[in-house]
């Protein structure tokens, strides 16, 4: 089976991030940020496509659970991956453009702290995952912490909300005004990168569930070795 | 039900005899009310301010002590996989063990309570809410660590997983649980307060029936 649609994947993410990067540098800089707003570019459609690759991990997981099909967990696994991915870089790439614009690094915004939390149950997904030698008992035990812990990201999403909301003065807007009345380019720059990263994420999770059904393949391979030889 | 009623009995005769739990979580809670105290420093006032978040942190910390301990006995004997065999489903099992955790929880909740506010010189004005508090904000510690004891409890590293998959998830109940014993440790009842509580309520009642739903899946071998 030669698999035809990921590598077209793989360039259609390449064209459409190169052509996001050339606007998102040719743009005009936004009234009122000035160069940071260039940030947004990849910021923005990296933590949405975050968020959209932990529930879609949620799906793969439900999957797994109902019809026991590995490939399920595998692809719920690479989703997951990719998941971990990208909130750290939206981390990464929020902290950079908070400290000249907030002048910290960090601060408890609840988009933020539900973000840190996402990245948290992941973590230890992975974790959970490294310790199971069993596949299948591996791939249950990864389905109900992934089905768990996504559930509970948007309740965290709105505990911190209200946690903010009743005690402090409304949050601090995430997402800064981007103007696109202003300047088509911005739009165009921030279409592009959505593009990309939608794209990029199907790629990515189809690379990586082939790469993942490889090292199963091979694990099978050798043990079915070691038992022919009569070392198990 | 009564499958559920058998499994809390025994957890809780086994802790009469032994008081495993409620000795080594109650000094340890002890211990991090202390740490705390030392490390905020001899400031009244913001030892005042900060007695909530410390209260409430150290029964997250020690609720995960009590919930290694609830799957701990079985699987040391080798009598969980025979519990597992029963008939009737699984869920028994957890709501069994979730009644013993949450039962010696809640006295040590309430012995850390009592000691906290000595401690930090804290009173209350409504004490029945404050009741309800506790109530609430510890049923959402059990419910959550109990059911990642179950999972964690046949893995490599089970002391260290533990607080790693359960700690995120706990969030919404120390937000709730500081907030609100912070309201009735300062000005008394306000609306906000049954914001806090309705959030308690609510993620005591998901999480008892996602944990429940999962639960079978997480143990089944």
């Amino acid at each position: 089976m030669k698999d035809k649609v990921t590598p077209i994947l793989g360039i259609l993410t390449l064209l459409s991030f190169a052509a996001g990067l050339f606007y998102a540098f040719t743009a005009p800089p936004d009234v009122n940020q000035k160069e940071l707003v260039r940030i947004f570019y990849i910021h923005m459609p990296v933590a949405l496509m975050s968020y959209v690759a932990y529930f879609v991990a949620l799906g793969y997981s439900l999957a797994y659970l109902i019809t026991k099909n590995r490939r399920f967990d595998r692809l719920a696994y690479s989703s997951a991956e990719v998941g971990v991915l990208f909130t750290a870089l939206t981390l990464l790439g929020g902290s950079l453009w908070a400290k000249p614009t907030w002048g910290t690094y960090w601060t408890w915004d609840p988009r933020l702290t539900t973000t840190l939390i996402g990245f948290l149950i992941y973590v230890g997904y992975f974790i959970i995952r490294g310790l199971i030698e069993d596949p299948d008992r591996r791939a249950r035990v990864a389905a109900v912490i992934g089905i768990v812990g996504t559930l509970y990201v948007p309740i965290n999403y709105m505990s911190v909300y209200w946690w903010r909301s009743i005690h402090q003065t409304p949050t601090l807007k995430l997402l800064g005004d981007l103007e696109f009345s202003a300047d088509p380019r911005m739009g165009i720059a921030l279409m592009c990168m959505f593009v990309a990263f939608v794209v990029g994420f199907i790629y990515l999770v189809r690379f990586r569930a082939v790469a993942a059904h490889r090292i199963e393949a091979k694990e099978d391979r050798l043990m079915e070795q070691s038992f022919k030889e009569g070392r198990i | 039900m009564r499958e559920a009623l058998l499994i809390a009995l025994k957890d809780l005769r086994l802790e009469g005899r032994s008081k495993d739990i409620l000795t080594t979580t109650v000094f340890f809670s002890a211990l991090v009310v202390l740490i705390m105290g030392f490390a905020l420093g001899p400031d009244t006032e913001r030892l005042k301010d900060a007695a909530p978040g410390v209260l409430w942190t150290a029964l997250a910390f020690a609720s995960v002590l009590a919930a290694q301990r609830a799957f701990g006995s079985e699987q040391e004997s080798g009598a969980l996989e025979s519990l597992l065999l029963y008939p009737n489903g699984h869920e028994w099992v957890f709501v069994g063990k979730l009644i013993a955790n949450y039962l010696l929880m809640l006295l040590l909740g309430a012995v850390t309570l009592v000691t906290t506010s000595l401690i930090y010189n804290l009173s209350y004005t409504h004490l029945g809410y404050l009741v309800l508090v506790l109530l609430l904000g510890v049923l959402g510690f059990s419910i959550i660590s109990v059911f990642y004891a179950a999972i964690t409890v046949n893995l490599r590293a089970k002391e260290a997983l533990l607080p790693v998959l359960m700690f995120p998830i706990c969030i919404p109940v120390v937000i709730g649980a500081v907030s609100a014993t912070k309201i009735l440790a300062q000005n008394g009842l306000t609306s906000d307060l049954y914001g806090w509580l309705q959030l308690l309520a609510g993620f005591d009642l998901v999480s008892l029936l996602v944990a429940a739903l999962a639960f079978p899946h997480a143990l089944e071998n």
